[in-house]
């Protein structure tokens, strides 16, 4: 397992709906919290970041949204393919006006929305560049970068994007691009997250994505099950029988007495069903790490989310 | 609109609780298009209510978009990427005492995609097309391929159905995982937005007008474009696209004619609407979004459904719970059997009616300022193993049966 610190670009991906955009920010806060300086970056135009944390939407700028102890802060960015074209053709093309031409045609449309391999391309290549960027003294101007990136069903295609290009563009410039963001997220300095639930399905497809990713030579770094459930105190699940006298002595009526029991019993076999879930995605051999279900919400408001940070703290291997 | 005024029992809430047998058995349903965002048990939606309608006597076929692997073998589907799977066939285990069927069928892009090209241009152009490397990227990851072929595919079903090939009154369809979940709606607008597209038009023109004399500043423009692309490009990939974008011109017109068919079919009364969410607020939000969407297309929104609720016991509030467990705590001091689990049973009611009541507040939020709209919550359940019994007990739900 590598250091936390030898890590500049966590990516964290999941199947939708499993909390990987709750992971990925409370990460970033996290490494915020030991004093670092974070870029948090989504790509696919949700806005997830900026509800989750209630800011306004987030434009094509780096925003500081949170600060940390010791200097650390968090900045976000929403990645957008047609203003990354744009200022990709500014930076690499001097293409001012010619771009603002090629704009006006609907060229920019046209290269943004051809193939996602060209889409990604532009979106990961301007992750890359934040990953790359330094200060005057050469210092880096992030020490990570954390990129809430598409679900584990395009994840391997997303990252790979380096092949598909070369194949496709072959010699263009945006293929030598290619390549050079292929270096990097196939390095040490790389780490790919995948967020599940214990559920089967998650489950399931998060081995599925594990196995691509390793096959696709993407290194991966934690399993992190989200929402994980708390057995009952006492083992009072698996003997809720024993608890019906007590709730009829209380004055509760039969009825709800039999209905809190069989709640109990049901969250029981929850339990232990993530239980089982939890030995599958162990069996997967990377680090798993649980963040618990917040007792009595629903969604992740930011109390919750920095008590998820500080379940972090140390980062993700 | 469905829906009677009944309230939900169990979160006095005031929420009009589908009636979706009412939709499913009125003939004049003939699609059900369920749409939502990716994750919240939209196919699983789709399964269950094609399963109820066809128990209840409808002739239904239901078009999947990417099954889990576990409701497929449940809908007794081939495995996916089998050539077989994107063919109907019948649901086994389906009682059709009451005279309905079931037939289910994959969505296969790549299949539909080929069989648009093979209809639409000769044999030898439709092999120059599919061995144009761009046609590949276009077939498995053109953003919206899915979308365009979801309609195609609709389009298709409805066709066999009208001409009596297939038996189907009924045609229950799951749309893909989009990031929006409006691009399905978009489909037809959105590919004839790229082909109409000024700059497509640049690029096709010199091999579309030959050359000729009047074409000559077209192409001086185009040109210049042209080699600013290939700078950027490359100009094999440019040169791949232009030949691609002038072949499939013929292909995607007879589509686009259909397409327009088939939106004109979902906007009229015989198709309804199910908006699928699960109650957290990313996927209420976006089931919020699509609601103002299909109701300013005028299209017929029938309900929201939102999967994987939390259901607390009924009548049991924070000051019943507080109330209980004081006198336990009194019992318990002065030794009571049981004390301890029971205590741990109401902490655990006190939480689930705090969940319940905060995903109610959450549902209300998508409701609110709108005209009624019915819903039907489907509870979470232990274990998540689809199969034809699991299906009927979430199309009982959605009918409003609560399980307790």
């Amino acid at each position: 397992m590598a250091a936390p610190s030898s890590v500049r670009l966590h990516v964290v991906t999941g199947k939708g709906g499993t909390g990987k955009t709750t992971t990925a920010t409370a990460l970033a806060l996290a490494l915020a919290g030991e004093g670092r300086r974070v870029l948090l970056c989504e790509v696919e135009g949700r806005q997830g970041v900026a509800r989750l944390l209630g800011t306004e939407p987030l434009p094509y700028a780096e925003v500081e949204v949170a600060e940390g102890a010791g200097g650390g802060e968090v900045l976000a960015l929403a990645v957008e393919p047609r203003a990354a074209l744009l200022e990709y053709l500014e930076t690499f093309y001097r293409l001012g006006r010619a771009g603002r031409a090629l704009e006006r045609v609907g060229a920019v449309d046209f290269i943004a929305g051809i193939a996602p391999g060209l889409r990604d391309v532009l979106l990961i290549g301007k992750v890359y560049e934040a990953v790359r960027r330094t200060e005057a003294d050469g210092s880096p101007t992030y020490d990570a970068v954390v990129l809430d990136a598409p679900p584990t069903g395009r994840i391997t295609r997303f990252l790979g994007i380096g092949q598909e290009l070369a194949g496709l563009a072959g010699g263009g410039p945006i293929a030598g691009q290619a390549t050079k963001v292929a270096e990097l997220l196939r390095s040490p300095a790389t780490a790919v997250h995948v967020v599940t639930l214990l559920e089967e399905l998650p489950v399931t497809e998060t081995a599925e994505a594990v196995a691509e990713l390793e096959a696709a030579g993407l290194p991966v770094g934690a399993v992190v099950a989200d929402r994980a459930l708390a057995p009952l105190p006492g083992g009072a699940g698996d003997d809720a029988g024993s608890a019906a006298g007590a709730l009829a002595a209380a004055g509760l009526p039969p009825e709800q007495v039999g209905a809190l029991v069989e709640q109990a019993r049901q969250h029981a076999v929850r339990v232990a069903a993530q239980q089982a879930q939890l030995a599958a995605l162990t069996a997967l051999g990377r680090p798993v790490r649980q963040l618990p279900a917040l007792p009595g919400a629903v969604g992740v408001d930011l109390e919750g989310l920095y008590a998820l940070a500080d379940l972090l703290e140390g980062g993700l291997p | 609109m469905s829906g009677g005024a009944e309230t939900t029992e169990t979160t006095g809430t005031t929420w009009a609780v589908w009636d979706v047998d009412a939709l499913l058995d009125d003939p004049g349903t003939e699609i059900l298009v369920c749409c939502g965002s990716g994750g919240v048990g939209k196919t699983t939606t789709a399964a269950a209510l094609a399963v109820r309608a066809a128990e209840r006597g409808r002739r239904v076929a239901v078009l999947t978009v990417d099954p889990a692997r576990r409701l497929a073998q449940a809908l007794g589907l081939p495995a996916a990427g089998d050539d077989a799977a994107g063919a109907p066939r019948a649901v086994p285990g389906v009682d059709a005492a009451a005279g309905g069927s079931l037939d289910a069928l994959v969505l296969d892009v790549r299949r539909t995609l080929d069989q648009l090209v093979d209809a639409a241009v000769s044999p030898e152009r439709a092999a120059g097309i599919r061995a144009n490397p761009v046609y590949e990227s276009v077939a498995s990851s053109f953003s919206g391929t899915q979308e365009y072929m979801a309609m195609e595919r609709l389009g298709q079903l409805r066709a066999a159905a009208r001409a009596g090939q297939q038996p189907w009154d009924l045609l229950v369809v799951d749309t893909p995982p989009s990031r929006s979940a409006l691009d399905f709606l978009d489909a037809p607008q959105r590919l004839s937005a790229f082909l109409d597209g000024r700059f497509v038009r640049l690029l096709s023109a010199p091999a579309r007008r030959g050359g000729r004399a009047s074409a000559r500043v077209v192409s001086a423009v185009a040109g210049g474009l042209a080699a600013a692309m290939d700078r950027i490009l490359g100009a094999r990939l440019l040169r791949d696209v232009e030949s691609l974008v002038s072949s499939l011109d013929a292909v995607f017109g007879g589509f686009q004619a259909r397409a327009e068919a088939t939106y004109a079919a979902l906007a009229d009364e015989r198709t309804a609407f199910v908006v699928v969410a699960a109650p957290e607020p990313d996927p209420l939000a976006e089931a919020a979004f699509f609601v103002e969407r299909l109701r300013a297309d005028g299209l017929r929104l029938a309900a929201l459904v939102v999967n994987r609720s939390t259901v607390a016991v009924p009548g049991l509030g924070p000051e019943a719970v507080r109330s209980a467990a004081a006198s336990l705590a009194s019992a318990g001091a002065a030794g009571g059997e049981g004390a301890g689990p029971a205590a741990a049973v109401l902490a655990l009611q006190a939480e689930t009616a705090e969940r319940a009541a905060r995903e109610a507040e959450l549902v209300e939020q998508v409701l609110a300022g709108e005209e009624p709209l019915a819903v039907a919550v489907v509870p979470v359940r232990a274990g998540d193993v689809p199969d034809l019994a699991a299906l009927r007990a979430v199309g009982a739900d959605l009918a409003g049966a609560r399980p307790r």
